[in-house]
C-alpha cells in the first residue's frame, strides 16, 4: 500500500526531470522543423529589401527543385549526385581500412603492442575542426603550396588538385576519410570484441587460417554492425558541408562539381532568404534520412536480439 | 581481445606465418599513423616559417619565425580579432557543453528512476529524433531566432544544447549500468529531496560519463560551423570556424601572409589537441561505450 502511494507521489518528479529537455527541444527544434515543413508550401523570400510572401503555392517549390535550370541541369540531382560520389570515394576505403585495423587490433594471434598510441593517433583527426582541416589542405595543396613544391621539383610542373573535378572531389573525400576512419575503427572493434571469443579459439584449435577466420567467422557475425556503421556514415555523408564549403569558399568549384546538398540548402539562407525553397529541400533531405534511419533501426534492433541465437547457426 | 592463448594449435609453420602477419600489421599501422600525423607535421613546420620562406620552397625542417607569425596572427585586425574569436568559441563551447552534459544526465535520470505516464512513449520519441540532422530545421530555426530577437547573439548556440538526444542516450545507457536504485531509495529514507538526491548523490556517481560527454560536447561546439555561420553576423562575435572560413575566402583575392594563415590554423586546433592528449584514454573508451551495441 505505502509503496504504491510512494510511486504515485514520485511520478511528478519524473516530469520535472525531463521537462527542460522537452521544452527546449520543442521550442528550438520541433517548432522550427514543423515551420520549415510548413513554409515549404509557400512563396517566402527576399527580393532586394522587399519580403515576398508568405503566400501559399502548394507544391510549386518542390516542382522548382526538380526543374532543369538554364544549363539543362537539375540542381537537386546534381548536388545529390556530388554528395553521394564524394561520400563513396571516402567511405569505401574508410570501411576497408577500419575493418583491417579493427581485425589487427583485436587479433589474439598478433597481440599488437602500442595499441594505446596507435588508437590515440588515429582517433585524433575526428576531433580537429573540419574548417581547420579544409583550410590546411587548401593551403598544402594549392598551386604554390608545399605538396606542389615537391611535385614541381620532381616533375617540373604542378598538379592542380583543386581546379579539376575528380581531384577536387577526391581531396574532399580524403579529408572525410581521414577524419572518420578512427571512429569507425573503434565502433567495429567494439563489434568484434562483442563476438564470443570461444568461437575464435575453437577455430584456432581446428587449424583455421587467418583468412578463413575473417571470412567465415568475423565478417558474417560483424555484418549487422557493418551495416549500421555504413548507413550512419551515409546519413553523415548526406550532411556533408564544412569541408567542401570552406575548401571552395562556398562555390563548389570547379564548376559546382563539389557542391553538396547542404551547401545548396545553405545558399538559400544567403541574401535571398528563400525559406520556401529551403523548406522544400529540407523536407526531401528529411525523407531520405528517415528512410535510412528506419533501416538502421531495423538492423540495430532485430539482430541484437537474434545475435546470440544466430551465432551458432551461422558460425 | 582473448585472454586465453591456445598454443596447441600452433605449429612451426603457422608461427612463422603469424610473425609475417605481425610485421605486415605494424607496417600498416605505421603507414596509417603517418597518414594521420603528416598534415599536422606540415602545419607545425609551416607555422614556423616566414611568408618568403614558404614561397621559396618545401622543407621538413622548422624555421625561426614562429613567434613572428604568432604575433602577426594575434594582432591582425583586418577581418577579425583572433583572440576575440578564440574567446567567443571558448565561451560558447564551455556553456553549451555544461548544459548538454547536465541536462542530458537529468533527463536520463528522470526516465530511468521514475515511473510516469507516457514515459516509454517519450523515450521512444527521443530515439526517433536522434537521427534528424540539425540542418534540416535550419530554415525554421533562423526564423525563430529572428522572432526572439536572438540574431547575432550567442543564445541560439547555447540554449538548444539543453536538448541533445544522442548524449541523453549515452547517459541512459550509462545510468542503467552504474546507478543502483538502492542508493536513491536510501537517500529518500534519509529524507533527501529528489532534486537534491540527483545533484548531490547521482551526479558524482556519473562523473566518468559526464566528463566524456563534456569533452565531446565541447569539441562539437568548438568545431561547429554551420549554425554559428548562419546566426552570427558581426565579425566581433565570430567563432573560430567562421574566422577560418573568412581566411580561406581571402586567399583567393590576395595572397596574404601564408605564415600567418598556418599559425591561425595551428592556434585554432591546438587547445583541442592538448586536451585530447591528456584525456585520450577516456575518449577512445568513451566512443566504444557509446557505440550502440548491436
Amino acid at each position: 500500500m505505502t509503496k504504491k502511494h510512494k510511486s504515485i507521489s514520485y511520478a511528478k518528479w519524473g516530469y520535472f526531470f525531463i521537462a527542460p529537455f522537452f521544452i527546449v527541444y520543442i521550442v528550438f527544434q520541433l517548432i522550427p522543423l514543423l515551420s520549415t515543413f510548413y513554409y515549404s508550401f509557400f512563396d517566402y523570400y527576399r527580393s532586394g529589401l522587399k519580403v515576398i510572401g508568405p503566400e501559399f503555392v502548394g507544391f510549386k517549390n518542390y516542382a522548382t527543385l526538380f526543374t532543369p535550370d538554364s544549363n539543362g541541369q537539375i540542381g537537386f540531382l546534381t548536388y545529390f549526385g556530388n554528395t553521394m560520389i564524394m561520400w563513396i570515394i571516402g567511405a569505401v576505403p574508410q570501411l576497408v581500412f577500419s575493418l583491417l585495423l579493427s581485425v589487427i587490433y583485436t587479433s589474439y594471434r598478433l597481440k599488437i603492442k602500442g595499441q594505446r598510441f596507435f588508437k590515440t593517433v588515429m582517433y585524433m583527426p575526428n576531433l580537429i575542426m573540419a574548417s581547420a582541416y579544409s583550410l590546411l589542405f587548401f593551403t598544402l595543396l594549392s598551386n604554390v603550396g608545399p605538396i606542389n613544391q615537391i611535385i614541381m621539383s620532381a616533375t617540373g610542373s604542378t598538379f592542380d588538385f583543386l581546379g579539376q573535378v575528380w581531384p577536387a572531389r577526391t581531396v574532399i573525400a580524403f579529408i572525410n576519410f581521414i577524419m572518420w576512419f578512427g571512429n569507425t575503427t573503434i565502433l567495429l572493434m567494439a563489434g568484434i570484441m562483442g563476438i564470443d571469443q570461444s568461437i575464435f579459439e575453437a577455430a584456432s584449435i581446428d587449424g583455421a587460417s587467418a583468412g578463413q577466420v575473417f571470412f567465415k567467422i568475423t565478417l558474417p557475425l560483424l555484418m549487422p554492425i557493418l551495416v549500421y556503421v555504413a548507413i550512419t556514415s551515409l546519413i553523415g555523408g548526406l550532411q556533408m558541408f564544412d569541408v567542401p564549403q570552406i575548401m571552395t569558399s562556398g562555390n563548389g568549384s570547379p564548376n559546382r562539381s563539389t557542391m553538396t546538398l547542404i551547401m545548396y540548402l545553405n545558399n538559400y539562407f544567403g541574401t535571398s532568404k528563400n525559406y520556401g525553397m529551403a523548406g522544400a529541400l529540407s523536407v526531401i533531405i528529411f525523407v531520405i534520412t528517415a528512410i535510412l534511419s528506419f533501416i538502421v533501426f531495423k538492423t540495430m534492433n532485430s539482430p541484437d536480439k537474434g545475435k546470440k541465437k544466430s551465432k551458432k547457426a551461422r558460425g | 581481445m582473448a585472454t586465453t592463448y591456445v598454443s596447441t594449435g600452433e605449429t612451426k609453420g603457422t608461427r612463422a606465418k603469424t610473425n609475417i602477419a605481425r610485421v605486415l600489421s605494424y607496417i600498416f599501422l605505421g603507414f596509417v599513423t603517418l597518414l594521420s600525423l603528416f598534415p599536422f607535421y606540415l602545419l607545425i613546420i609551416n607555422s614556423t616559417r616566414s611568408h618568403s620562406e614558404l614561397q621559396a620552397g618545401f622543407t621538413l625542417i622548422p624555421s625561426t619565425s614562429f613567434f613572428y607569425n604568432l604575433k602577426t596572427a594575434w594582432n591582425d585586425r583586418t577581418m577579425f580579432v583572433f583572440p576575440m574569436a578564440l574567446l567567443n568559441s571558448f565561451i560558447i563551447a564551455a556553456l553549451a557543453s555544461i548544459l548538454t552534459s547536465y541536462f542530458s544526465a537529468m533527463t536520463a535520470y528522470g526516465i530511468h528512476v521514475y515511473d510516469f505516464k507516457g514515459k516509454n512513449m517519450l523515450f521512444k520519441f527521443i530515439l526517433v529524433i536522434m537521427m534528424i540532422p540539425t540542418q534540416i530545421s535550419a530554415a525554421g530555426f533562423l526564423q525563430l531566432v529572428g522572432v526572439f530577437g536572438m540574431r547575432d547573439t550567442y543564445w541560439p548556440l547555447i540554449i538548444p544544447a539543453i536538448a541533445a538526444p544522442s548524449v541523453f542516450f549515452y547517459m541512459k545507457q550509462y545510468i542503467e549500468g552504474s546507478l543502483p536504485m538502492e542508493v536513491i531509495e536510501a537517500a529518500r529514507v534519509d529524507g533527501s529531496n529528489e532534486f537534491k538526491t540527483f545533484n548531490i548523490i547521482a551526479l558524482p556517481m556519473l562523473r566518468p560519463a559526464l566528463s566524456v560527454q563534456l569533452i565531446f560536447a565541447f569539441v562539437a561546439s568548438w568545431n561547429n560551423y554551420f549554425t554559428p555561420a548562419l546566426v552570427l553576423d558581426s565579425s566581433s562575435k565570430w567563432t573560430l570556424p567562421i574566422a577560418l572560413a573568412a581566411v580561406r575566402s581571402r586567399i583567393n583575392s590576395e595572397a596574404g601572409n601564408m605564415g600567418e594563415v598556418y599559425m591561425l590554423i595551428f592556434l585554432s586546433i591546438i587547445p583541442v589537441v592538448i586536451v585530447y592528449i591528456f584525456v585520450s584514454k577516456n575518449i577512445v573508451e568513451g566512443v566504444a561505450l557509446g557505440a550502440v551495441k548491436g
